[in-house]
């Protein structure tokens, strides 16, 4: 067990005088942490060195948002989970509908179980996603990890993407070494991501030694993407333009299996647990990780009264079209799974399919001029 | 409420006197070390090799000096609080810096630090202070502002006078690695002191939690408000963690005695006024401090001090003095003569836009400064900065009468 010399020299203070003032925040943390869950949890560290200070200093520093709730805290290895239950297990039952600390989560990347998904009409539908992120089992998480282990993630991870074959077959790009050729192309295929600058994210530690150990590989076809240590040891992409969702999941649960499989020959198999599913770094992304989504002109729609109604009963969520917090343009949208825990991969992108498809049947009654009060459909 | 702290400390300690003042009653410890002992080795699953930063894009002190072998022998060191290399050097791995400006690219978490890191430290701070080796050489520490002459400048042209340092509180971990109760604990030491100040130095303390609109207004429109760091020099080092706790602004009542508190140092002292009597700023600021200095050793406490690297504080290009003495002066001939760099140079002066560091001069007015920290005093800067200023104004009144002005010979390093 490694020894936090740091925390050890903490808990010489009081815990009151520790615990921190939250008394103008608004985060997920915030709202659970008590002085008493907190002088329970202080004296803890997981194996590698984490303790609950670690995992909540990025909501400390981000009081939050009225209207927007954050998580306002990160895990730090996969045992973060299990030595700080007591925070994280009602922060997660409060992020992901009531999820109780018995409950069991559905893994399913059978691509086949899908229904439909091949129709979505490109008139409307003019792009289709699907993302989620993994983590290597045996490594610690972005918030925590050393340059060594970072660099381990990136060699092992440029091992397995190596071998894969065709249209799988691809490249990779380090973020250190990067031509400037190599990176206009990657900007203009929307591909590139960059150091991040929120503080949710720099608060919590997840942009140390930039850019060291951090790389994009894509296929061939540039439609398989996987993105090594941002803010998950890996984030996998699957898209194409237009509406073919079911080919999209196709690749994304054929492309996952594969790597999976390197991984585990390795020894290091992706952090999974049947009661969290997938474990990555931030709670809001357990279970699945997926967010599976399009971009979908409705512009009729979307100014209609019912329509935050109509997302929240297909339990959809919308963005613009740059991705979180940004505004829609020309009335297209970026439509997304809501849920991440307690729903397998399969019947979150079967809601994002059938929501999707229902939306764009509206859109076009509203265009003419029919009411669509007899297609509002009932909560999922 | 009565809150007691206290530390185990693992050299000699004197237990100070315990008072009771302002609800709050606090131990503290006079410490001296000759020796460090470091806390517990960090157990590393990884070679030192595969930990080392990638520093070839760097230009920093700390990517200079930080050899593979260094890092190897300093990574699995950590101080008696737990503070480690890479904790240290985090800011000047994640800022590698600009071609033309060299910053000092790590940071100090406590006084240990200096002698657990030091041999990294020490060949920086050679650098950093134009060759002062901490281990041969004793900083000179006078805030005897009577040995003082000639600092009242000509008002025509000296619009502001101003002199800066900061003071660390000896038992208590610095700005990056404090935990929330050493933050606070910083906090209700140097409020506690800075009500006992009296006269012309008695003032008020302004809580960043606690502050009103009207408040702030008014620090905003004083000048007097520092905000949370966005620099990322500063944030990459921790400093800006768990903002704005236990941080605020003490000032007296006449706006010439400022002291930050919780900021990128324990605190911050600004002694200040307008017009051109840098001499009484110098008083005020030396006075200030003794004061304050009296008043925390009352209750057991000190400031951290040695005798080879001065006062101790976060960046080591704050060592030594701490001090920057400046004016504001307008120099609008001098400014646009080709030979003012070299004259500031050999002046060992520094010039700064009128919004403080990385700002442009205004119209020919110009934030003239010392360069030096270490290895001179506060008072021989300071009679840097008055004979340097004097120079310069007389350079831009012989400028004025269609004169020519002469650069002066280098100044000597270390006297």
């Amino acid at each position: 067990m490694a020894k936090n010399c740091h925390n050890d020299y903490k808990m010489k203070f009081a815990t009151d005088e520790e615990f921190p003032d939250l008394s103008l925040h608004n985060n997920h943390m915030a709202k659970v942490l008590t002085k008493d869950i907190y002088g329970k949890l202080r004296g803890k560290s997981t194996p590698s060195g984490f303790t609950v200070d670690d995992v909540i200093q990025t909501g400390v520093d981000n009081p939050g948002h009225p209207f927007i709730m954050t998580v306002g805290c990160v895990a730090g290895d996969e045992e973060s989970y299990e030595a700080f239950k007591e925070l994280l297990d009602p922060i997660i039952s409060d992020r992901h509908g009531g999820y109780k600390p018995t409950d069991k989560h559905k893994t399913d990347l059978n691509f086949e179980n899908l229904k439909g998904g091949d129709d979505l009409d490109p008139n409307y539908v003019l792009s289709s996603r699907v993302r989620t992120g993994r983590s290597i089992k045996g490594f610690t998480l972005p918030p925590h990890n050393s340059r060594g282990e970072r660099r381990g993630i990136e060699k092992l991870s440029i091992e397995a993407l190596a071998s894969l074959e065709g249209e799988f077959k691809g490249k990779y790009y380090p973020l250190s070494g990067m031509t400037d050729a190599e990176q206009e192309l990657l900007i203009a295929d929307h591909f590139l991501f960059d150091k991040p600058v929120s503080p949710l994210l720099t608060c919590a530690g997840m942009a140390r030694d930039w850019p060291d150990g951090r790389g994009i590989w894509h296929n061939d076809n540039k439609t398989f993407l996987v993105w090594v240590n941002e803010e998950d040891h890996l984030r996998v992409i699957s898209m194409q333009l237009g509406g073919n969702m079911k080919e999209v999941f196709r690749r994304f649960c054929v492309g996952l299996q594969k790597i999976e499989e390197i991984f585990k020959k390795h020894n290091h198999g992706f952090m999974w647990n049947e009661h969290l599913g997938y474990i990555l770094t931030c709670p809001s992304n357990l279970g699945t990780g997926l967010r599976g989504g399009v971009h979908v002109k409705l512009p009729k729609l979307s100014t209609h009264a019912k329509f935050e109604e109509i997302l929240t009963r297909l339990r959809l969520q919308k963005r613009g079209t740059g991705g979180v917090d940004t505004a829609s343009v020309g009335g297209v949208f970026d439509i997304s799974n809501a849920d991440r825990l307690g729903s397998s991969e399969v019947s979150q992108v079967q809601l994002v399919v059938d929501g999707v498809k229902l939306m764009v049947e509206m859109e076009k009654k509203l265009e003419k001029g029919e009411s669509i009060d007899g297609m509002i459909p009932a909560q999922k | 409420m009565a809150s007691s702290f206290s530390r185990i400390l693992t050299t000699r300690r004197k237990i100070g006197l315990l008072s009771a003042v302002g609800g709050s009653v606090t131990a503290g410890f006079l410490m001296h070390r000759e020796h460090v002992k470091a806390g517990t080795p960090v157990r590393r699953s990884y070679p030192a090799s595969a930990e080392y930063p990638d520093l070839r894009k760097h230009n920093n002190c700390m990517a200079s000096h930080l050899t593979p072998a260094i890092y190897a022998k300093l990574c699995d060191k950590a101080t008696p609080n737990g503070y480690t290399l890479d904790l240290a050097i985090q800011t000047g791995v994640d800022n590698p810096g600009h071609p033309f400006i060299k910053t000092v690219g790590m940071v100090a978490g406590d006084e240990e630090s200096y002698q657990v890191f030091g041999d990294l430290l020490d060949p920086i701070i050679k650098e950093r202070h134009n060759g002062y080796n901490p281990q041969t050489m004793t900083h000179p520490t006078d805030l005897d502002s009577s040995k003082i002459h000639s600092g009242n400048f000509d008002p025509r042209y000296v619009l502001s006078s101003r002199v800066r340092t900061g003071r660390s509180i000896r038992g208590l971990s610095l700005p990056p690695a404090c935990t929330r109760a050493e933050r606070r604990e910083v906090e209700r030491v140097v409020v506690d002191a800075l009500a006992g100040l009296k006269d012309d130095l008695a003032g008020k303390y302004f809580s960043l939690t606690q502050m009103t609109d009207a408040d702030q207004q008014q620090l905003i429109d004083d000048h007097f408000l520092f905000d949370k760091p966005v620099s990322p020099l500063l944030t990459c080092a921790g400093m800006a963690r768990d903002w704005p706790d236990a941080r605020g602004i003490w000032h007296n009542n006449e706006n010439t005695f400022l002291v930050w508190v919780n900021e990128e140092d324990h605190t911050r002292v600004i002694s200040m006024e307008k017009g051109g009597n840098m001499k009484r700023v110098f008083e005020r600021f030396c006075k200030g401090l003794k004061e304050v200095e009296r008043l925390i050793q009352e209750r057991g406490w000190e400031f951290m001090w040695n005798e080879k690297l001065g006062y101790i504080l976060t960046c080591p290009s704050n060592l030594g003095t701490g001090l920057r003495a400046g004016v504001h002066v307008k120099l609008p001939l001098l400014s646009k003569d080709p030979r003012l760099s070299k004259i500031l140079d050999n002046l060992r002066l520094q010039k700064r836009g009128t919004g403080g560091v990385d700002t442009a001069a205004v119209g020919g007015t110009y934030d003239i400064s010392n360069l030096d920290r270490l290895g001179l005093s506060e008072v021989q800067l300071v009679q840097t900065v008055i004979d340097g200023v004097n120079y310069l104004i007389e350079c831009e009144k012989r400028l004025e009468k269609g004169q020519d002005i002469k650069v002066p010979p280098p100044l000597k390093q270390f006297k």
